[in-house]
């Protein structure tokens, strides 16, 4: 385009993004060498990379794509189960070195994967309707994925998921390096995503269906793809959470859990990827930090939902989104003389 | 052969014949209006033949190519463009954003040269181009709607009750426009409820009446038809 301000060239851009995350990895490291960074730490660290995940995954579905679907929970849980039988049945915990490594990756792809089928197989007849019936769908299949989770072995006869007395002694793969490396890869894939001409096409149907429609846009098509990366990501999340507490049981993946995922999108802003980043961070880490006040919980999460659809309704960030190399670019670093200008 | 050619369609909401056994043509270079009252049909056969609706029987043929059944996001690649009902552009996007996505089907190296040309046919539309859509006003949105039509560069465009919602001066505004892009070669369907203005464009004329086609002729022939009175005044 003839008047965009792009001066920072793309490959530019990437090496900056790339530099920090490598500092942050350092940074994580040399804490934990040191000392500062305690176990309980780590646990927390990592619990607000599996919540990110979640949250920026679903907020793909439901801040870019403009649905509402309720069910990301049972998106995580196949993700959970199948990391978990994955894992037990590859016997991973006997592994070390570069097998375990590929094992472990193997394990959060095909965790991924087969969550994003059940997305197809939900999002197909789902997407063709629209609003509340969406979400009806999607909140009967989180509990459905729950229920048959709990009986299906008991139903069918396997030693599969255990039941309701949990599948146990998964190896626990879950460090905060490697949370880390997912969060970065499930933030830039989406990004990429999105600035592409595919998202360009999942925010025209949120606009509107029937403009979208009339421009060309495979409206059905783009609804289940938007989906479908949304359940991906949370089945890579589901997967993380099970390689971090070793065990999982079926109640943990309920209805409540999917609210708490809708929480921090809506919170955070619905179409902002910064949003659910640091809205992800914060309510995982304030209920840890007010433990004392357990119980009263609920009431203020209820109170701070209320008082931001008053006062703020589209959420911290509205659907402004953080860039680096823009405000590196205000700041003045990496100007260029005009006509040299990348291709977005 | 026409450009545009339905044959016979009859369209069903659930139990209720919406629309029964309408045939009509658009020749190419022709701007053809399809008039009648409220829910005479007019926007039922607009969906039908963009794909959004289907019907039991008959054909539709764009180019000597039946489209009935083809899914609606196909059609644009094969220069058949609609500008839906009700100024639908994408609000939170902004101008030029909108018409980018008017050229969605078109190569990227095609993208600069339209926008200059919609650009020149809307001038305030440039002058807004990096405005969010939503702060537009309505007509300004109707015009956008309009631009974003045009950057397919489509044979045939359908354009859905342009003048809805809007002021009498800008509804003159709006069918100036039309007048313009027929002018420079564009073929235009056009579904109104406001019969003067679009009899007045119009080379030819369809009247409905509750689902079947009265009455047609040229434009000037359709204004003094007693039909014409009798299809929106009743008795």
């Amino acid at each position: 385009m003839n008047q965009r301000k792009a001066v920072l060239p793309m490959s530019a851009r990437y090496l900056i993004n790339a530099a920090l995350c490598l500092a942050l990895i350092l940074g994580l490291k040399g804490l934990s060498a040191s000392g500062l960074l305690s176990d309980y730490f780590t646990k927390i660290l990592i619990l607000v990379g599996i919540n990110i995940i979640l949250a920026v995954s679903l907020n793909v579905a439901t801040g870019y794509l403009g649905q509402l679907p309720l069910g990301h929970a049972g998106f995580m849980a196949v993700g959970a189960y199948t990391g978990g039988i994955f894992l037990k049945s590859v016997n991973a915990a006997a592994m070390s070195g570069a097998p375990l490594v590929l094992t472990i990756a193997a394990a959060i792809l095909l965790s991924g994967a087969v969550a994003a089928l059940f997305g197809v197989i939900i999002g197909v007849p789902a997407l063709r309707l629209k609003g509340d019936y969406l979400a009806i769908i999607t909140l009967g299949f989180g509990e459905i994925i729950r229920v048959v989770i709990t009986n299906i072995d008991s139903v069918l006869g396997f030693d599969f998921t255990y039941g309701a007395s949990g599948l146990k002694r998964i190896p626990k793969f879950t460090g905060a390096l490697n949370v880390f490396l997912c969060v970065v890869m499930t933030c830039l894939v989406i990004h990429m995503v999105m600035k592409s001409r595919h998202g360009r096409s999942i925010l025209s149907i949120r606009e509107n269906e029937i403009a979208a429609e009339s421009c060309g846009v495979n409206t059905t098509f783009y609804k289940v793809m938007a989906f479908t990366m949304s359940a991906f990501f949370a089945g890579v999340a589901g997967c993380l959470y099970a390689g971090n507490l070793g065990s999982l049981q079926p109640g943990g993946f309920g209805f409540m859990k999917s609210i708490e995922i809708l929480v921090m999108v809506v919170l955070g802003g619905m179409g902002s990827m910064l949003g659910s980043v640091v809205s992800a961070t914060v309510l995982t880490i304030l209920p840890e930090a007010l433990r004392s006040f357990d119980r009263y919980r609920m009431v203020v999460y209820s109170a701070a939902l209320i008082l931001m659809m008053i006062f703020k309704p589209s959420g911290l960030f509205g659907d402004y989104d953080f860039s680096l190399s823009r405000i590196l670019e205000k700041l003045g670093v990496g100007k260029k003389p005009a006509g040299k200008e990348d291709a977005r | 052969m026409a450009m545009l050619e339905v044959k016979d369609i009859n369209v069903y909401y659930g139990a209720i014949h919406a629309i029964k056994g309408v045939s009509f043509e658009v020749n190419e270079g022709e701007i053809v209006t399809l008039i009648g009252a409220n829910g005479a049909g007019k926007s039922t056969i607009l969906k039908t033949v963009s794909g959004l609706l289907h019907s039991r029987t008959g054909s539709i043929a764009f180019q000597g190519e039946n489209i009935a059944g083809m899914a609606p996001h196909k059609l644009v690649g094969k220069g058949l463009a609609q500008v839906p009902e009700g100024r639908a552009v994408f609000l939170r996007m902004t101008v030029e954003e909108n018409l980018e996505m008017g050229a969605y089907t078109r190569p990227n190296s095609e993208l600069a040269p339209h926008l200059d040309r919609v650009f020149e046919q809307f001038p305030r539309l440039k002058e807004r181009r990096k405005q969010v859509a939503g702060t537009l006003s309505g007509g300004e949105q109707q015009m956008l709607a309009m631009g974003r039509a045009l950057m397919s560069s489509p044979k045939l465009m359908m354009l859905d009750e342009p003048s809805m919602g809007l002021a009498p001066i800008l509804v003159d505004q709006i069918f100036g426009i039309i007048q313009t892009l027929h002018q420079s070669g564009t073929t235009i369907l056009l579904v109104e409820q406001n019969a003067q203005m679009a009899l007045g464009v119009a080379d030819r004329g369809y009247v409905l009446e509750t689902g079947k086609l009265v009455s047609s002729g040229t434009g000037t022939e359709l204004l003094k038809d007693e039909s014409v009175k009798k299809a929106y005044l009743g008795g």
